[in-house]
């Protein structure tokens, strides 16, 4: 069976994925008689990169783009402007046989573990997929190929599980069976769009230390897309906060969860509930609430809600991300 | 390999069958349908052993010894039609060809309907523009008299009925209704899921989408067996089709000679034949909507 | 303390195809007027059941086994149905789950909320309910020109307001919020409960938290109690249960959040999962997935008992924890660490 060779090991400085100004834009139609058409700006201008063996996280509200990113990096739908370089790459120029192994070389874990298997297909068939429909290897080696993988991912004896339907299982074996599909090929890198986050307590750590260990393993480098900063926290090495189509903050996990710079992460750090009744959090500051970034103004994107907005933040077009320290960036005019 | 893939099959229809047993219509569908089989069956039977061909073939028989129509006899257990042909005999060997029509037909209707169905929901754009007008029009155009005209213009025998019912049909409404589906099927992240793995569109729609249809397609064939009798009926009543014998046809006889007016008086010239549409029709109807309940499990009582 | 309501081993099960699921079973625990308690377990722990058995709203597949519901000490389910109907609403009233889908799309918000209230109280006139209304937005945060609008007119956050002022309008005694921001983002979630919180306080009203969420119910509850499998395996005061738990499924629970506070911690795993509650394990429902299982967990079924003030639990060998809490957390779990390589 022809895989590709396990990635090496990190490489320090070596980006795996390099995502250059990367904009998608919907149309949007407002209005029965007067059609206006208009753009939501799902993502806008963003660019980071995740470097070979590392977990980055791409934190932000419901509605920010951090799932359209996602859905970009796995080409699934074309960007409106910008690059996105895997493995430098780039993707939305890849044709032919290069699409064959780029489509090996990056896999996806889906959100939603009771959607993302098709209903009428047996486990065996849902994860050899990959393999089928690349033509690789024969059924005794898919068949060896899948055994090995789902008890890499612990559905343990793969041998009772690979002729089940995905609705005889539960919601976390569900989730393992969709990371062993994305694994099967062996991929270099994953981006997993919420895994954990239809799953019960208990369950989702499990899930969570699987990811970790997985990278471990193989070497995988994973974009972790999460609501939850508490769980990027515990996942990432790094983290990208983003906020209707932009990114704001970047920096590693901990500077961000201890010292948050952007005033928008600030707040969604002061929001996040702590299991501890002793602890009073303080009111998170920010007002308003979430709007579209719909033919957004040419201003600060965070301005209407931002408790520090000075004229500078209106009067200029959205700030660029500026490396505050080594490694650190901030989109902001007051910092 | 296969042996684990055919139980499994089993496993699940046996699955569909204990869901679709709880539904009394469904089964009282299935039951009359079953019925008709056995009735259909039965005429090969008594024509090459008890029946004289000659006295009781439902096209060319004829039985001097009695005034036609005649009323229900011994000899005649339905009585005989106005020139001189036995009535169950009719009944009998229409019920087969009547099982052909209607399965036929339908199954033309589904296979078309569902390939440009999922085909139009995949693909969008000018695909689905074109192939929805089609059925609009499809579904504008009163159905009926197009295939009035279309039988005075050519000789409509047997099965280019049945495959001009089905095209007919495909085109139609069953495709918004299939696209309905699909699209429904195409949003789900398991298609993303293929996608990220490198499936093609045409895996995609084989493996996935169609898969997926399919129970709603077997769910719509029913209902198509039923409007291509219903429709069949009809044609043959106006006298369009060019077929030897039909339930439709006996109908259809019996008016041309004139016995329709004396409604009650020659009941067994249109009784028979007009139960025994109701009631395949009917039988098919039923069936969709037990499987209704297997097909739609938010329908299901728990 | 002047009890509002009163579970007294109450035990209610669903007959399916399959059989008998045991959704609730012996679960006693009493509210105070103007307390808020916290019920925490994971999906299909029985959490829901348990409010909706409270709101006698169960379905017609349901069977009360044994126990009862005492509201204002009269016992639900020997209440005429009438007297259920004046109970619900103005003595009891509710906050669904994915409450934003329970606006009804073709009604202004507003008129929605009047027609609960003139239903339910025929003698209140529809101007007084009107401004009643207006008041209740003010209540919930809503600007009093929204009131007119329709429901896809709001956004989640908003919707969530409204049906919370919607439970408020005949000015219950009880309201159940079941996972009341489930469906939200941290920022709405925060300000929403915050909200909840003032009000309640501000007219004295008891509460029902139901949440998955270990950190949504420290934050707002008086007193918590955690669900397993149908269960109550641990109830007290928030405090106690927070930081000195004594149900080894507390303490898993706790563990496998991960925080935004402090040091990074090892997250821990409840090995397995939940059990079928068609045939849940004998003795202990917990055993076959704790470590600290015993013979005897295994079968005689642990006792609910107090170990505490106010604080208790059904368990046959309750964890101790000494010291602070993040303390134990650190002692519990040394070896592996999540996320390895990071942070260095």
């Amino acid at each position: 069976m022809v895989l590709p060779a396990t990635p090496d090991m990190p490489d320090a400085d070596d980006a795996i994925l390099r995502v250059e100004r990367l904009s998608k834009y919907y149309p949007v139609s407002r209005g029965f008689f007067q059609r206006r058409h208009l753009l939501l700006h799902a993502v806008d201008d963003a660019s980071f990169e995740v470097r070979r063996g590392e977990v980055s996280g791409l934190v932000g509200e419901s509605g920010c783009g951090k799932t359209t990113t996602g859905r970009l990096i796995a080409r699934l739908i074309l960007p409106t402007a910008g690059r996105i370089f895997v493995d430098n790459a780039d993707v939305s120029k890849i044709q032919g046989s290069d699409l064959v192994e780029f489509r090996q070389k990056v896999q996806m874990i889906f959100q939603d573990p009771y959607e993302s298997l098709d209903p009428r297909m047996t486990i065996f068939d849902i994860v050899t997929e990959p393999l089928n429909v690349n033509g690789i290897g024969n059924l005794e080696e898919r068949e060896e190929r899948v055994a090995e993988m789902l008890s890499l991912v612990g559905i343990t004896p793969p041998s009772a599980f690979l002729f089940r339907f995905p609705h005889e299982l539960s919601g976390g074996q569900r989730q393992r069976v969709a990371i062993a599909r994305a694994l099967v090929v062996n991929p270099t890198f994953v981006v997993a769009d919420e895994p954990t986050s239809m799953l019960d307590v208990s369950i989702r750590t499990g899930v969570m230390k699987l990811l970790a260990q997985l990278r471990e393993d193989l070497g995988i480098s994973y974009l972790y897309i999460t609501h939850d900063l508490a769980v990027a926290r515990y996942l990432c090495d790094r983290i990208a906060v983003m906020y209707l189509g932009k990114i704001v903050e970047m920096g590693t996990a901990e500077e961000i969860v201890k010292e948050p710079l952007h005033p928008y992460t600030r707040a969604l750090i002061s929001a996040v509930p702590v299991p501890d009744p002793a602890i009073r959090r303080p009111v998170p500051n920010i007002k308003g609430g979430l709007s579209k970034p719909i033919n957004p103004l040419p201003r600060c994107r965070f301005y209407e809600r931002c408790p520090d907005a000075r004229g500078v933040c209106a009067d200029q077009n959205h700030p660029e991300l500026k490396e505050v320290s080594g490694g650190r960036f901030v989109a902001c005019h007051v910092l | 390999m296969w042996k684990i893939r055919w139980k499994l099959t089993v496993r699940g229809l046996a699955q569909n069958w204990a869901v679709f047993r709880e539904s009394r219509v469904g089964m009282l569908g299935v039951v009359i349908i079953l019925l008709f089989g056995v009735f259909g069956a039965l005429w090969p039977i008594m024509i090459n052993t008890v029946w004289d061909p000659l006295v009781y073939h439902p096209v060319v028989g004829f039985d001097p010894m009695v005034l036609h129509p005649s009323p229900p006899t011994r000899a005649h257990l339905l009585g005989t039609d106005p020139i001189g042909r036995d009535i169950l005999a009719q009944l009998m060997f229409s019920t087969g060809r009547e099982f052909l029509l209607g399965v036929l037909s339908a199954l033309i209707t589904v296979v078309i309907g569902t390939v440009i169905g999922t085909v139009a929901a995949y693909y969008g754009g000018f695909t689905d523009t074109f192939f929805m007008r089609v059925a609009d029009i499809m579904m504008l155009f009163p159905f009926i008299p197009l295939l009035v005209v279309v039988g005075s213009m050519v000789r409509l025998t047997f099965f280019p009925f049945a495959m001009i019912l089905g095209v007919l049909g495909g085109f139609g409404g069953i495709t918004i209704i299939l696209k309905a589906q699909a699209l429904s099927v195409k949003v789900r992240p398991y298609i993303d899921a293929a996608r990220v793995a490198g499936g093609s569109s045409f895996h995609i729609i084989r493996a996935h989408i169609i898969p997926n249809v399919l129970p709603l397609s077997f769910l719509y064939m029913m209902f198509n067996v039923t409007s291509a009798i219903l429709s069949e009926a009809t044609l043959s009543f106006f006298g369009v089709l060019n077929i030897d014998m039909s339930w439709g046809m006996m109908i259809h006889t019996a008016d041309v000679a004139g016995y329709l007016f004396d409604f009650g008086k020659y009941w067994w010239l249109w009784l028979p034949s007009g139960v025994a549409i109701t009631l395949f029709c009917a039988a098919f109807y039923m069936v969709g909507r037990g499987l209704d309940e297997v097909v739609n499990p938010r329908l299901r009582k728990r | 303390m002047d009890t509002l309501l009163k579970l007294d081993d109450f035990t209610m099960h669903y007959r399916t195809k399959a059989g008998w699921v045991q959704a609730v079973d012996g679960v006693t625990l009493s509210l105070a007027r103007g307390q808020a308690l916290g019920l925490v377990g994971e999906s299909g722990c029985g959490k829901t059941s348990v409010a909706m058995s409270i709101m006698k709203l169960l379905p017609y597949n349901s069977k009360v086994v044994r126990g009862r519901i005492l509201f204002e000490d009269r016992d639900i389910y020997s209440m005429s149905d009438e007297e259920v109907r004046r109970m619900r609403w103005k003595g009891i009233a509710m906050i669904f789950q994915a409450a934003m889908n329970s606006l009804n799309p073709v009604y202004r918000v507003g008129n929605q909320i009047v027609e609960a209230i003139v239903t339910h109280e025929p003698e209140t006139s529809e101007r007084e309910a009107r401004e009643r209304v207006a008041s209740l937005f003010e209540l919930v945060g809503i600007p009093k020109e929204r009131v007119d609008h329709y429901p896809h007119e709001y956004s989640g956050g908003m919707k969530q307001r409204a049906v919370i002022a919607m439970a408020l309008a005949c000015n219950p005694k009880l309201v159940i919020a079941d996972e009341p921001t489930t469906a939200l983002d941290v920022i709405v979630q925060d300000k929403i409960l915050r909200e909840i919180d003032q009000i309640r306080r501000k007219i004295n009203m008891s509460m029902i938290y139901i949440s998955h969420d270990v950190s949504v119910i420290a934050e707002v509850s008086d007193v918590v109690a955690v669900m397993y499998a149908g269960k109550l395996v641990e109830m007290g005061p928030a405090d106690n249960v927070f930081k000195k738990p004594r149900h080894p499924y507390t303490c898993g629970l706790m563990m496998a959040y991960p925080s935004i506070l402090g040091d990074k911690h090892e997250l821990a795993t409840i090995p397995g999962e939940p059990p079928n509650l068609l045939d849940p394990p004998a003795g202990c429902r917990f055993h076959p997935r704790c470590d600290r299982a015993s013979v005897e967990c295994r079968e005689a079924d642990p006792v609910w008992r107090a170990v505490a003030e106010g604080h208790y639990t059904a368990c046959h060998n309750p964890v101790e924890i000494t010291g602070t809490w993040s303390e134990a957390v650190k002692a519990l779990n040394g070896g592996e660490r999540l996320g390895a390589s990071s942070n260095a």
